[in-house]
């Protein structure tokens, strides 16, 4: 028990390294290669006087190690300052747009990963069979269509021409909302199939050659039982560790979708703060969305080994 | 039927025949030129090249840029993916969105290959605090999510293909330096190395000469599989604005449809979606067959 808490330390004392190079990369992007925003916020007729009166009350004149250390604080305390586009406060903008996100993603990504693993353990089971032949198939023709060609298609064939859902929009209450993001979590789903029933394929078969199943044949187990009591049960580790690091992602909410609805979530935050060069804004996400995949890592690391006994500790 | 030879299938004789000394690639190749459908998406692979390549040299679809017929006519027999609204004949777009797609596959694997590579064997070879500082190094870039990675670098660049290149190669060599760290890692103390080091090979003459031939198969799937991944992110790129400009791509040819499926035109996304789907598929398949055949462990296991 005490190698597992020692692990546990160590890896969590590595969190800071790692932070602090992801805050130096954005720091280098933004601070160091993007050069001088000022142009871009003020247009073309700007005068020297008012960009350097902007670069002062932007913070831009700091020496670059102080610019580097407004982005590890940031990291640390989650305050962001504002935004140059809205003058809002980017925490306060994020925890607003955090539920639009979710509302989308959190039932995407439960229902995606049922389906996925239904299917994928009928692929497991057929394995070799037409099925599983077919279902392969289907799975790597669906992952090479752009997922930009999907929402399109979606979104006119069944909310414009069908009228089924609504185009666009949002709604920040219960019923009302359905109409709004049943289309894009249709669609959240039918994106995450292919590649997640080929993956969770390949964790079930992996299983499935171990030697305790070999023994369970030997015994006389049937097929079925060796599949629904011993391999899905160990497979869930790996399962379960797998979709921990996806976490992360929900957050962030899908790019596209929300901005092809005009749901006010996280994506869209990001696709605004492009158009408007806002920088502050793309700093705290990408800092924050690395944050948070680094947690969550850690925390399946952390799954992984009291989980499974038998992963080696380094 | 008795004689041993009789009773050896075709497989067994051609594994027999590849023990005889042939290399990890010749050996690869004959498996993979057992492989229909392997062989058929490497033709449909180099078809799109040859397209990409006749239209680099300007022999065909030179002028795409020129007005052919009256905006957005359907698809004819004059015009077999009709116009656009320039009235500019799609097929042509097409073809050139075949030059741009290919690009940016090759040269985002031409920079994303020496960086993987370099790091991973590095990283592997010498192992100790050189080891700990790349996966340190690569644990930082891969920290960010790959999608706001990849916007932030190309939004800093600025919109053009050569944005389009960089960005893409830039985040893509981690899963690559990653794979080589951890085969290098495996060959490093076999025998064959060993041998070579008592020779009197050094480090250098190790790593190039002797273990990096043996974990070249790794760069040949990436290979296979970065090119699809490119050529789906252009796309993207295209979409969020900072993608590819001046110039049809299938990724603006998508974009434009946003607006032009309302009018019931849909020849547009038509055309690229159709003639990406092929090729990224083929890709797709031949970076799984390609793994089959180099990496026969790995067989079976998707």
């Amino acid at each position: 028990m005490s190698s597992t808490w020692n692990y546990i330390f160590r890896r969590v004392l590595y969190l800071i390294p790692v932070l602090l190079g992801v805050c130096f990369l954005i720091f280098f992007l933004f601070n160091v290669v993007a050069g001088d925003p000022t142009g871009i916020l003020l247009g073309k007729h700007a005068t020297a006087s008012q960009m350097a009166e902007l670069r002062e009350q932007l913070g831009l004149n700091k020496p670059l190690i102080a610019q580097y250390f407004d982005v590890v604080k940031s990291a640390f305390t989650f305050d962001f300052g504002r935004s140059w586009a809205t003058k809002q406060q980017i925490s306060q903008m994020i925890a607003q747009g955090a539920i639009p996100s979710l509302s989308v993603t959190l039932p995407g990504f439960f229902l995606a990963t049922v389906v996925s693993i239904l299917l994928a353990t009928i692929v497991a089971y057929f394995r070799g069979k037409g099925i599983d032949l077919f279902i392969r198939i289907l799975t790597i023709a669906m992952m090479s269509i752009s997922s930009l060609v999907y929402i399109m298609v979606f979104q006119w064939l069944f909310a414009f021409e069908l009228g089924w859902f609504e185009i666009s929009g949002f709604e920040y209450s219960f019923p009302e909302v359905m109409p709004y993001i049943t289309l894009p979590i249709i669609i959240w789903i039918v994106l995450s199939l292919g590649p997640d029933t080929r993956f969770y394929r390949t964790l079930i078969l992996d299983e499935m050659y171990q030697d305790y199943v070999r023994t369970a044949r030997a015994k006389g187990v049937s097929e079925k039982k060796i599949l629904l009591k011993h391999v899905l049960r160990n497979a869930m580790i790996p399962i379960i560790t797998y979709t921990v690091v996806q976490l992360p992602f929900l957050l962030l909410g899908s790019i596209l979708l929300e901005s092809f609805f005009s749901i006010p979530g996280l994506g869209n935050m990001v696709i605004n703060a492009l158009n408007a060069s806002d920088f502050p804004v793309l700093k705290a996400i990408t800092v924050l969305s690395a944050v948070a995949y680094i947690v969550f890592t850690l925390v399946q690391d952390i799954l992984y080994t009291v989980v499974d006994p038998r992963v080696k500790l380094k | 039927m008795d004689t041993a030879d009789a009773i050896m299938t075709s497989d067994e004789k051609i594994e027999i025949e590849s023990i005889k000394g042939r290399s990890l690639l010749g050996d690869a190749w004959q498996r993979l030129k057992k492989e229909k459908k392997a062989v058929l998406c490497l033709g449909i692979v180099l078809f799109y090249a040859l397209i990409a390549l006749l239209s680099w040299w300007g022999v065909i679809a030179a002028d795409w840029g020129k007005e052919v017929g009256a905006s957005y006519s359907p698809p004819s027999s004059e015009h077999w993916l009709g116009t656009d609204i320039f009235g500019r004949s799609v097929l042509q777009k097409v073809i050139h969105g075949t030059q741009i797609a290919m690009s940016v596959g090759l040269i985002s694997s031409a920079i994303a290959i020496p960086i993987g590579v370099f790091f991973g064997a590095v990283a592997g070879y010498f192992g100790g605090w050189i080891d700990e500082l790349v996966v340190w190094f690569y644990t930082t870039f891969s920290s960010v999510p790959q999608i706001m990675l990849l916007m932030s670098i190309a939004f800093i660049l600025g919109k053009g293909i050569t944005t389009v290149y960089i960005a893409l190669g830039l985040t893509s060599w981690v899963g690559l330096a990653r794979l080589i760290r951890g085969e290098v890692m495996k060959h490093k103390d076999r025998d064959y190395v060993q041998a070579a080091g008592s020779l009197g090979a050094g480090h250098g003459r190790k790593l190039f000469k002797h273990i990096l031939p043996n974990v070249s198969h790794i760069v040949i799937i990436f290979t296979s599989l970065q090119f699809q991944v490119a050529i789906k992110s252009e796309v993207i790129l295209s979409y969020l604005g900072l993608g590819v400009s001046g110039q049809p791509s299938w990724g603006t040819m998508i974009d434009d449809a946003k607006l032009e499926l309302a009018r019931d035109v849909w020849w547009q996304l038509a055309g690229a979606t159709i003639a990406m789907f092929v090729v990224v598929l083929a890709f797709n398949i031949l970076g799984d067959s390609l793994r089959d055949a180099l990496d026969p462990k790995l067989k079976g296991k998707d």
